[in-house]
């Protein structure tokens, strides 16, 4: 049984802040893959043929429904030749985009029939329908959301550690083993999180209110 | 047939013990998960402000570190700090309870708060004690509310069982990996593990669907029988700061 060192924790925290940068990085990538993949899943959702629509359904309901750390596990052990940082953005980002696409589904199901029936009527072809008039209606009310999924997205990526990415908690681990100090540098790593995480997702809170949920 | 397929028929003993940890923690920690999130969600509706506060401070606190950092404080700080050790499986179970107890606190003061206003006065009207009031007329309304959030909460926990792994104990993934190594077919053990945590997901998701469709009949609504095969739907993302 031991105290709490304060000595470690100024010690540990410069270390924990290099491997932040890239925690930070592989929040950011991994959002932008998962807002964009999550945009071209939904509107392939929304294809005429049941050819396109019934397998892109079946294969997001098994990315949803299966484990995240597996998922990254097992891209890391079958794609050996590519850097870890890249699987794991590209993993989070696709696991991401399944939730992502649902948030974009209902914000084009939030679009009135009247706006389709309109490009109809102009005759529109289906890439301005859906440029012109559809997706600038549906993007605006799911920014939040999309935002919320980052902070999520942000609260797990210390599963990239288990792949060898060196990003915070990873060095929190190399920390503590070199210097048997686990609960010095767990404790700050959560703290991280913790100031890092509350403010954004109260930011959230208020964005969402200024749209009118 | 492949080699992976035939070494996991040799081991299959072993494959059942590790799908036994993993359920283990699954239905433990959903169970630690559900009390907690009756306890704090319930205390958020107090009149106190210091049981507010209490409940509020605890909700942020697990939701806003991440549960790998509290599964590993558990793990390896706890016992440097206090003396006390875990085994791996009841860190997972404690570490899942606690996040997911966190979340699931929100969804329980959500669903109590979207019982109409109506109900309450019809309750008070008649002179029911408030013990009487919740256990009668609100939480059956509420309860009906909650089981498609929870359903998602549960997958979630179904979804970090792997995270076991990382603490040594002896859980599916753990087992899955070992015949892995032995055979070196990744692909085909990873596919595997996959399918098999799709399988437990689709089991538990039609497990909740017939209970919200018995807590509906205790309403007196009916759902056809088509509803108990309906997948979920995405969770809605968690937002913070959610008292009012």
């Amino acid at each position: 049984m031991t105290t709490f060192d304060w000595d470690a924790v100024g010690e540990a925290l410069p270390l924990l802040l290099e491997g932040f940068r890239v925690t930070l990085l592989a929040t950011v990538l991994g959002t932008l893959v998962a807002a964009v993949l999550g945009l071209a899943i939904a509107v392939a959702g929304r294809a005429p043929s049941r050819f396109v629509t019934v397998p892109v359904k079946a294969v997001m309901e098994f990315i949803r429904s299966t484990p995240l750390l597996v998922q990254l596990v097992g891209a890391a052990a079958v794609f050996t030749s590519v850097e870890p940082l890249t699987i794991g953005i590209v993993v989070l980002g696709v696991h991401y985009a399944t939730y992502t696409s649902e948030v974009y589904r209902a914000g084009i199901d939030g679009v009135p029939k009247g706006q389709w029936e309109a490009c109809r009527a102009l005759s529109m072809s289906p890439r301005r329908t859906w440029q012109a008039v559809i997706l600038p209606q549906a993007v605006r009310n799911v920014l939040p959301a999309l935002g919320n999924y980052a902070i999520s997205m942000f609260k797990e990526t210390p599963f990239l550690a288990v792949i060898t990415v060196q990003e915070m908690v990873f060095e929190a681990r190399k920390y503590g083993a070199d210097h048997f100090a686990y609960t010095e540098a767990f404790t700050l790593a959560g703290l991280v999180f913790l100031v890092a995480s509350y403010p954004t997702s109260l930011l959230m809170r208020k964005l969402e209110k200024r749209l009118g949920h | 047939m492949s080699d992976f397929f035939s070494t996991l028929l040799d081991e299959f003993p072993q494959v059942r013990s590790g799908l036994w940890v993993t359920v283990q923690a699954t239905v433990l920690g959903s169970l630690l998960a559900l009390l907690l999130s009756f306890a704090l969600g319930l205390a958020a509706g107090s009149r106190l402000l210091l049981v507010r506060g209490v409940s509020r401070t605890v909700v942020e606190f697990f939701r806003g570190t991440s549960l790998y950092i509290q599964l590993f404080w558990l793990y390896y700080a706890m016992p440097q700090l206090t003396g006390y050790e875990l085994t791996p499986i009841l860190c997972g179970v404690v570490a899942f309870g606690l996040n997911y107890g966190a979340y699931g606190s929100e969804v329980v003061r959500g669903a109590i708060n979207s019982v109409p206003r109506a109900q309450y006065e019809a309750a008070v009207a008649l002179n029911m004690t408030p013990f009487h009031r919740m256990r009668k007329v609100i939480l059956p309304q509420a309860w009906v509310q909650m089981i498609p959030s929870f359903t998602n909460l549960l997958i979630q926990l179904l979804k970090c069982t792997p995270l076991l792994w990382l603490l040594s104990a002896a859980d599916l993934m753990t087992v899955i990996q070992t015949i892995r190594d032995r055979t070196g077919e990744s692909l085909t053990a990873y596919l595997t593990l996959l399918a098999v945590y799709f399988v437990l997901a689709y089991a538990l998701t039609l497990l909740m669907n017939l209970l919200e469709r018995t807590a509906k009949r205790r309403l007196g609504l009916h759902t056809g029988g088509k509803s108990l095969l309906k997948t979920r739907s995405a969770e809605p993302a968690p937002t913070a700061g959610g008292a009012r």
